[in-house]
């Protein structure tokens, strides 16, 4: 459950993010393939060597949804309603690669954040993330 | 087709497997000639690069153990609330506020990263390092080990807040695969 502050600091979070949208999601996809070389079985159409244009372009619509998300957290069901059918219908990812890419994500934004990536963000940007997986897996069975 | 009635169901099996091995791009196995393969030590050890020793050891050296190791278990009770239920006599783990200012938190960060350090000293044989902490802390401490993941995790994400561009996603890689390694180890005297 995210409190009302917590909802506020995840918007405050994301908004920061999407001018750098391609650099954060870019990153955190290079961090998952690099650490968790599994993931890059579900990528073999693109090209996602570091800084490739596939690489950049997949990972600011990334950041794009997640901000998406953030704006409307409370209406998250309905929000990602279309990439919740296309995770489960197309993409058919195993469940437990989301908290892998949840986890890079962390790790991405303290890089960029610094001591500003608070015990308090990292509780509320985890939780949401949590839930965003949580829609986007709803639909697979 | 009759015949194939007549092999042995062990036999069927291997057909079968050597099927599917060949499918999925694998070497088939031929059980008959390997049905107790006796695995020598060095056929299980981890295995580390030069590159991922030094990685490990440049983290390692980056950290201020008091102030990493605060903030880990910090964020640990902070991010995963259901971990306060093993420090029940650290005092008041209430709210966020309380759990920063504490001071046994901050004492047991420090021996948390002091644990960790020990790994460093021979990480050929981290299984053997941890077996004496595994069996404490699955027989009377006795953690749920899926916690041992979420302290990583949190440790890796404090480790990143400090080195920001320097900890590359090879650095990461390499420090995951520790912290991968340390956890097997912790987990392995569950029974």
């Amino acid at each position: 459950m995210l409190s009302n502050t917590e909802k506020e600091l995840i918007v405050q979070i994301w908004d920061k993010m999407l001018p750098v949208a391609e650099d954060i999601g870019s990153e955190a996809l290079l961090r998952m393939f690099t650490t968790f070389p599994k993931t890059k079985t579900y990528f073999s159409h693109l090209d996602i060597s570091p800084r490739s244009e596939h690489l950049c372009c997949h990972g600011k619509k990334i950041v794009q949804a997640l901000a998406e998300g953030a704006r409307n957290i409370s209406t998250l069901t309905t929000t990602l309603a279309p990439l919740s059918r296309f995770h489960a219908y197309q993409l058919r990812i195993h469940p437990t690669n989301f908290k892998i890419f949840n986890h890079c994500i962390l790790v991405t934004l303290a890089c960029h954040m610094g001591e500003n990536f608070t015990p308090v963000a990292h509780a509320a940007i985890d939780k949401f993330l949590s839930a965003f997986s949580a829609v986007l897996a709803e639909k697979f069975r | 087709m009759e015949f194939i009635g007549q092999l042995p169901p062990l036999f069927l099996r291997t057909i079968g497997q050597t099927h599917l091995a060949e499918i999925h791009g694998r070497r088939p196995r031929r059980p008959y000639l390997n049905i107790c393969p006796v695995l020598k030590p060095q056929d299980t050890m981890v295995k580390w690069t030069a590159e991922e020793r030094a990685a490990i050891e440049a983290v390692f050296a980056s950290l201020d153990y008091e102030s990493v190791g605060r903030e880990s278990l910090t964020r640990l009770l902070v991010v995963y609330p259901w971990t306060r239920r093993y420090f029940g006599g650290f005092g008041n783990l209430f709210n966020t506020e309380a759990i920063m200012a504490n001071p046994k938190v901050a004492a047991h960060g420090t021996v948390v990263l002091q644990g960790l350090e020990m790994a460093l000293e021979d990480m050929d044989n981290i299984k053997k390092t941890y077996a004496s902490l595994s069996e404490l802390h699955s027989e009377k401490l006795q953690v749920d080990p899926g916690n041992f993941q979420l302290l990583g995790d949190c440790l890796t994400v404090v480790i990143a807040t400090r080195m920001r561009t320097e900890f590359t996603p090879v650095i990461q890689a390499a420090w995951q695969k520790f912290l991968c390694v340390v956890v097997a180890a912790l987990r392995r005297q569950y029974n």
